[in-house]
């Protein structure tokens, strides 16, 4: 074993550069390791090794470096890397962004001690995902179902009703084949403190306190600590779903917040900036805190994921959004013009997609209709707009009568069936069943992705 | 053996570590680092200092321990036991990983690429005293249900037989032959290494003259893949790369498949070894595992294990093919790899070029794709293999003008477009016909020809309708709709059918998934007959609604869901209908007219 510094106190700072530090280096100092900074008035800072070199140790600090003075601060290494105290008491309670109780709640009594940067899972010891969760929301369940270990990030823009929409999916959504609601973990990276007391209202109204628990970092703690938000965020949902068989739900908003940060520190560090000024390793980065989504072979819990961003001037091709789709498993897009035609949730089924929703629905699983019609609402509401642009440049006067019925049809689908209210909660059966009421619209011949059993079967035409 | 070198770690900066006192260090050499001892590699030397990247995270290493030197490249073990694999980007079994530590993969962990305890039965082909050169057969092993491992000469042995044993069961660590050489007596074990990043030697490359028949119908006819071909297969996220390259990998008429998850999901990655472990073309054949090999160095794992990756999987396609099998390997997403090396080099403190990519991008991707190929094996006796390459590409925010997707077609000579709009749409494969080629089509012309001998013609009138609805598409946003008499209209109708019948195609369909070329071209046939009585019987006065009812057009939509095996009696069928029912129309045309 090579010597260890634990314990011991080092006064050997030779510079403060923003959030870096830079001192002598000791041997034994590890790569990644944690280190106290201790202040003249005895305060304690955190901060971590990220560089380090026989002539010097450079060390990010999680924390305000403001009011430090090179002569005065101690610095302690620990041995060990950042680590989070886990119990099963943390239900219900408020944690800082580096996982310390913000809720004047006592401190909680360790099970164990978690690396929060978790070793990677094995691909081959993955579950692939098949079971569908309900989230009583027409748009999702019936054309871009979300399944239990998917990760499925909500895209929106400023202003859109994207945190409602979180909090009526948390408040609706249930673990498959059972009537139990998930465990929720709540990982708010730079968001406002208004904010936050609405989420956790809202929370407390739907009677849900009790199972979240949240990591808070607010637009007002320093961008380091939002780079690891996520990471204890997500080593608590490990350890609930991994070591304690629970079905979580991880919610992360805002990643674009998360992103930003991430950009700043790179920028701090004098790196070389990728696209549009993000880091270069920003997919890299993104899919470390992604991919702990999951189910694995032989337990029994599961992580489901739905990161939220905005983006900015709603552009999809920005580099968050970019990147974010193509790690996860999809994307729910809320879409700005039927925002402002009062359609809530707005989203645009058109540009969203859930890859794995074919491995969920269908005879045994949800229904075995759902595939087909899922196609054809998506092949008619796709032809009712190309109508509608049709009818835009040329007048209705161009329009066939099929072409009217589409155009008939993607008004009433909009209102009827992307259309819901905030506490309406449809079951799949429900939403399937208001997809075939829309669909009879149409002339029985225009449906040709379904086959003539299902059709028989399930259009209204054939039921008494 | 090299003696191995010691050094000292001076630094740790992310996963780029220094080390003193490295005497006698080889670049690319690869090291194990620290006390977990993780994997790394001499990327740099300057005096007695190396650097080193490490091919794992760095964390909770220290300063002042030690690195040990291995005295050889990255390379990768050859031999039985290979096929049926799955392995990370350095080689590591998964399976072998899980059942030693669990469902988390810990650095520093250690397992042989190939079991060293497992027997195989080999069989000689050749008898003591035979003249043998490099890439000649000295015997067989069954190495899967599928797959025969021919055990090779050794690249640069020259000589004679001295030794060889007779059939039996030999571990790939026991000599199975001795070849006397000029330089003296070399035994021969089932099992070679080779580094990853040098391309094993061949004869010659031979021309491309035969295609890989996918089973999909849009690539086939309009943009086909040539045995020993490079593609591109380019679109933004969802567009449908890996959903497309999947379902080729289980189709294409290669003999053996190398696929390698490149920075990608990790679900993915679950969903492809499922599916390679159960999917079988035909109920009498062998599992796709047993003639495949999987790489997965998903997303969250080690990025200088993705940049290795493409070439462990390269070199293991080439093993198999200096035995003489037609391989293909497919590589999701090779943008993936590209950020990789952007890391990498950005690390260094590299002159970036564009985007950041170091300026030897191009050079590397062309390493890489210059592997590929046709080739005439090494060996006394003439013998072909070939590896084709399929690569997706993840260009950002599906922009085609960004450097991976521009460098690389520079040298694949097939690009499959993916677009958004298709896909948006739910029209899988969502290959955009008019970006997309092939410029191989000219090279396959005899092949096709044996196929069906109107084949240009077929391709090239389903294509040339599909601009004219693109031109009548534009006049009409200009002028509006009206203007569009019956004949343009049954224009945009028979457009319509030939995406919805003919180009779409499902991957999830169990007849759809897989289009025989005789079928795919038949189907053509018959849709452009259809256009062609469209056509006519406009001409003579049928109304196009009418002719949009006939009770054909159902049978029509239903080509791609009938099974191979009745689709020539089908066929007959629906274009005797076909010529029955326009004639009943044309006839009634006539009466009416005669009537007026
Ligand atoms: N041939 C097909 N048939 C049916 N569905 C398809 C087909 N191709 C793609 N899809 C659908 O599109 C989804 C996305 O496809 P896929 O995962 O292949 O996209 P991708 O281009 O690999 O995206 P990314 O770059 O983000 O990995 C699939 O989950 C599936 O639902
Ligand atoms: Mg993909």
């Amino acid at each position: 074993m090579t010597k260890s510094n634990k314990g011991l106190t080092f006064f050997t700072v030779n510079e403060i550069e923003g959030s870096l530090l830079e001192c002598e280096s000791v041997v034994g100092i590890g790569y990644g390791e944690l280190v106290k900074i201790i202040t003249k008035d005895g305060k304690e800072k955190t901060g971590q090794v990220i560089d380090v070199s026989d002539k010097m140790t450079v060390i990010q600090l999680f924390e305000n470096t403001s009011g430090l003075n090179i002569k005065s601060i101690g610095i302690r290494f620990t041995g060990d890397t950042i680590k989070l105290p886990v119990s099963m008491d943390m239900f219900g309670r408020i944690f800082s962004g580096v996982g310390k109780p913000i809720d004047n709640g006592p401190d909680i009594i360790p099970e164990d001690y978690l690396d929060v940067h978790a070793a990677t899972i094995n691909p081959y010891s993955r579950l692939h995902p098949t079971k569908v969760i309900q989230t009583g929301i027409s748009v999702i369940d019936g054309l871009n179902t979300l399944l239990l270990g998917q990760k499925l990030p909500l895209l929106s823009g400023a202003g859109m009703p994207h945190k409602r929409l979180a909090s009526q999916i948390v408040s609706q959504a249930r673990v498959p084949e059972t009537d139990e609601q998930f465990t929720i973990v709540f990982a708010a990276m730079g968001i406002t403190s208004d904010e936050m007391v609405l989420f956790r209202n809202d929370f407390l109204k739907m009677d849900a306190i009790n199972r979240v628990v949240m990591f808070i970092n607010l637009a007002e703690d320093p961008a380091i600590e939002r780079l690891l938000t996520p990471r204890f965020a997500l080593t608590a949902a490990e350890y609930l779903a991994f070591q304690h068989d629970h079905h979580v739900l991880v919610i992360m908003v805002d990643v674009t917040n998360y992103c930003e940060a991430l950009r700043e520190i790179s920028a701090s560090r004098l790196e070389i900036p990728g696209r549009r000024g993000y880091p270069g390793y920003m997919y890299t980065d993104l899919a470390m805190l992604y991919e702990r989504a999951g189910i694995i072979r032989g337990k029994k819990g599961s992580i489901t994921m739905i990161p939220i961003l905005t983006m900015p001037d709603d552009d999809v091709t920005h580099p968050i959004a970019d990147l974010t789709n193509y790690i996860t498993e999809g994307q729910i897009i809320l879409d700005r013009s039927m925002f402002k035609r009062g359609i809530y949730p707005p989203i645009d089924p058109l540009i969203c997609l859930s890859r794995l929703m074919d491995k969920g629905i269908g005879l045994n699983k949800t229904r075995e209709d759902h595939k087909q019609l899922s196609d054809q609402l998506y092949y008619a509401y796709a032809e009712g707009k190309t109508v509608q642009e049709t009818a835009m440049v040329s007048g209705e006067k161009a329009l066939t009568n099929t072409d009217k019925l589409y155009l008939k049809f993607m008004e009433r689908f909009e209102k009827e069936f992307i259309n819901q209210g905030y506490y309406e909660n449809r079951d799949i059966e429900t939403t399937l069943n208001i997809g075939w009421d829309l669909l009879s619209i149409l002339p029985e011949s225009e449906l040709a992705r379904i086959d003539p059993e299902i059709l028989n079967k399930f259009h209204p035409n054939y039921l008494k | 053996m090299t003696e191995t070198t010691i050094g000292t770690l001076s630094r740790i900066a992310g996963s780029f570590v220094t080390a003193k006192g490295m005497l006698n260090a080889k670049m690319f050499e690869l090291v194990k680092v620290g006390e977990v001892g993780i994997i790394g590699e001499i990327i740099r030397i300057s005096g007695n200092t190396s650097i080193i990247q490490a091919y794992e995270e760095t964390e909770g290493i220290k300063l002042g321990e030690k690195i040990i030197g291995t005295g050889k490249p990255l390379s990768v073990e050859l031999g039985p036991g290979l096929m049926g694999q799955i392995l990370d980007g350095i080689q590591r079994p998964l399976p072998l990983i899980a059942d030693k530590i669990g469902p988390w993969i810990e650095k520093g962990i250690e397992v042989p690429a190939i079991d060293r305890n497992k027997k195989w039965q080999f069989q000689p082909i050749i008898s003591k005293g035979a003249k043998v050169t490099s890439g000649d057969i000295l015997g067989v092993v069954q190495e899967t249900p599928s797959i025969e491992n021919r055990i090779m000469v050794p690249p640069e042995i020259v000589g004679v037989v001295e030794s060889i044993c007779s059939e039996g069961d030999f571990t790939v660590t026991e000599p199975i032959a001795e070849i006397k050489t000029s330089n003296g007596i070399k035994e021969v074990l089932m099992m070679q290494t080779w580094p990853v990043r040098q391309a094993r030697p061949y004869k010659t490359m031979l021309h491309i003259d035969t295609p890989l028949i996918t089973g999909q119908r849009i690539i086939d006819s309009f943009f086909p893949v040539a045995k020993g071909g490079i593609i591109a297969v380019t679109g933004g996220f969802g567009t449908g790369k890996t959903v497309l390259l999947q379902t080729i990998a289980v189709w294409i008429d290669a003999d053996i498949i190398v696929y390698i998850g490149c920075g990608e999901r990790g679900n993915e990655m679950a969903d492809v070894l499922e599916r390679f472990t159960h999917l079988k073309r035909t109920d009498s054949d062998h599992p796709l595992l047993s003639r495949s090999v999987l790489i997965a160095n998903t997303s969250n794992m080690p990025i200088l294990a993705r940049e290795a990756s493409i070439y462990s999987g390269i070199t293991i396609a080439e093993y198999y093919r200096d035995m003489g099998y037609n391989v293909a390997i497919m590589a999701d997403s090779t943008s993936r790899w590209a950020e990789a090396l952007r890391e990498i080099s950005g690390r260094l403190e590299e002159m970036p070029g564009e985007e950041g990519y170091p300026a030897y991008l191009s050079s590397r991707l062309a390493e890489y794709y210059s592997r590929a190929g046709s080739i005439k094996t090494l060996g006394t006796k003439d013998r072909e293999g070939s590896i084709t390459v399929l690569s997706a590409i993840s260009p950002p925010g599906g922009d085609f003008s960004e450097p991976v997707t521009r460098n690389t077609l520079q040298l694949a000579k097939v690009f499959w477009a993916l677009d958004f709009n298709l896909a948006h749409r739910r029209h899988y494969p969502a290959v955009n016909w008019f970006m997309s080629y092939s410029e191989y089509t000219s090279f396959l012309e005899d092949w096709f020809l044996r196929v069906d001998r109107d084949w240009q013609k077929l391709c090239g009138d389903a294509r040339a309708l599909l601009r004219e609805e693109e031109e009548l598409k534009e006049i009409v946003a200009l002028i509006g709709a009206d203007i569009l008499g019956d004949k343009q209209r049954g224009v945009f109708e028979l457009a319509k059918m030939l995406k919805e019948y003919f180009l779409m195609q499902s991957a999830y369909h169990p007849v759809d998934v897989y289009c025989p070329i005789q079928k795919t071209f038949k189907m053509l046939r018959t849709l452009l007959k259809f256009n062609e009585k469209i056509s006519t019987a406009i001409d003579s006065g049928v109304p196009l609604q009418k002719i949009l009812a006939l009770p054909v057009k159902v049978g029509i939509s239903r080509m791609k869901i009938v099974p191979s095996n009745e689709f020539d009696s089908v066929n007959a069928k629906l274009t005797a209908d076909m010529d029955e029912q326009f004639e009943v129309l044309i006839q009634e045309a006539r009466e009416e007219k005669n009537n007026d």
